[in-house]
């Protein structure tokens, strides 16, 4: 045996002797589970909101590609952020900054799982929903995670519309194809976004700040932050009436939604307006308020729908 | 390179792996087995699914 053949052995018994820690909880852990839910929440709307029928096994399965393709996605980013992860409070102790899962476990995961969902999206259920959770992850992954995230204060904006596309996988599921509907309900979650990460980064921009992610209250203070958040706010409320403006949502969705908006703008013109000291409780309840907004508003559009509620009639035609 | 030294060579090469670390990869290969399990079936219930009522209609 050459000496190059023994060194390549011992390096390949590192990486086995370094590697394998994972439990299998890990690697659950890996794919972000209380992310998943809210996907997979939004992805359940965006499929009972779609007209006609799809049959419910298939209608898991679909749902199931989502949540394995949004997890894989989740994987990955942990993966690549493995290094600042490491030095944030709130990410040391995931998988791989805390040592249980290798880097290259983690990317094989995610890969294989990424792949894996998109070809059975495709094969079980159809291709434009497979296409669509192929471009969710590669929007995440490249768009988000490689490029967006470590460049601009705008990263939570622009790459918000990853995680706004499950409703829209949904609907394509269904239908195989996509109307205004779907590019509604898209809107939705993409502008609830800033205002949702922004109000988490405004108590938590010291962790932020430390790894060099320029997310907007490190680039441009807190009274910038808390202005775009009231902006953000004030353009969320009526994107969440479009529905019933469209006809395809009807007078609960229409009332129930000003009056969860009315509440929102409220926290988010609270936060704008506290003063520096209270500053960081303003910003916890507008961001624990942001998470039950959003999954009242999709309860909303699921109830309807489920008791067979009548939409309004359209005012707008698009 | 005489006998002993290609032995201790082989020694350092071979991964050593704790109770631990094998407990562990048991977890992961029986959630792999579980979770491969569950696709043959998930695969198995969609080919029917899709097919419906034309699985019985076939030539015998």
């Amino acid at each position: 045996m050459s000496d190059r053949a023994i060194s390549t052995e011992s390096f390949d018994a590192h990486a086995l002797t370094d590697g394998g820690m994972g439990s299998a909880r890990d690697f659950f852990e890996l794919l972000k589970p209380r992310v998943m839910s809210l996907v997979i929440f939004t992805a359940l709307v965006g499929l009972a909101v779609a007209p006609g029928a799809i049959h419910p096994v298939l209608a898991f399965t679909a749902l199931l590609c989502i949540a394995v393709g949004a997890g894989a996605s989740g994987a990955l980013n942990m993966w690549y952020d493995a290094d600042i992860d490491a030095r944030m409070a709130r990410t040391a102790n995931r998988p791989i900054p805390a040592g249980r899962v290798t880097p290259g476990e983690a990317a094989a995961f995610g890969s294989i799982l990424s792949v894996f969902s998109v070809m059975t999206m495709g094969v079980l259920v159809n291709w434009v929903a497979a296409a669509l959770l192929a471009f969710t992850i590669f929007f995440y992954l490249v768009v988000y995670t490689m490029w967006l995230k470590r460049r601009t204060p705008q990263n939570i904006v622009i790459g918000g519309a990853a995680g706004a596309f499950p409703p829209m996988i949904g609907w394509a599921a269904v239908t195989g194809s996509l109307s205004i509907e779907p590019v509604v309900l898209f809107l939705i979650i993409f502008m609830w976004t800033p205002p949702h990460f922004w109000a988490l980064a405004l108590y938590r921009s010291g962790d932020y700040e430390k790894v060099g992610v320029p997310m907007l209250p490190v680039v441009a203070g807190a009274a910038a932050t808390r202005r775009q958040i009231l902006l953000y706010s004030a353009l969320l409320v009526p994107v969440t009436l479009l529905p019933a403006a469209l006809g395809f949502a009807g007078m609960l969705y229409a009332g129930a939604a000003a009056a969860l908006g009315a509440c929102f703008l409220w926290l988010a013109f609270s936060l704008w307006r506290s003063p520096a000291g209270a500053q960081d409780k303003a910003a916890k309840r507008l961001f624990a308020y942001s998470i039950l907004y959003l999954f009242l508003v999709f309860s909303l559009l699921l109830a309807e729908k489920t008791l067979g509620l009548a939409p309004l009639q359209p005012i707008l035609a698009l | 390179m005489n006998e002993e030294d290609e032995s201790k060579r082989h020694e350092i090469a071979t991964p050593v792996w704790t109770e631990e670390q094998l407990k562990r990869r048991r977890q992961r290969n029986m959630a792999i087995a579980w979770t491969l399990a569950a696709l043959i079936v998930l695969f198995f219930v969609v080919t029917i699914v899709k097919l419906g009522g034309n699985v019985a209609n076939r030539p015998l």
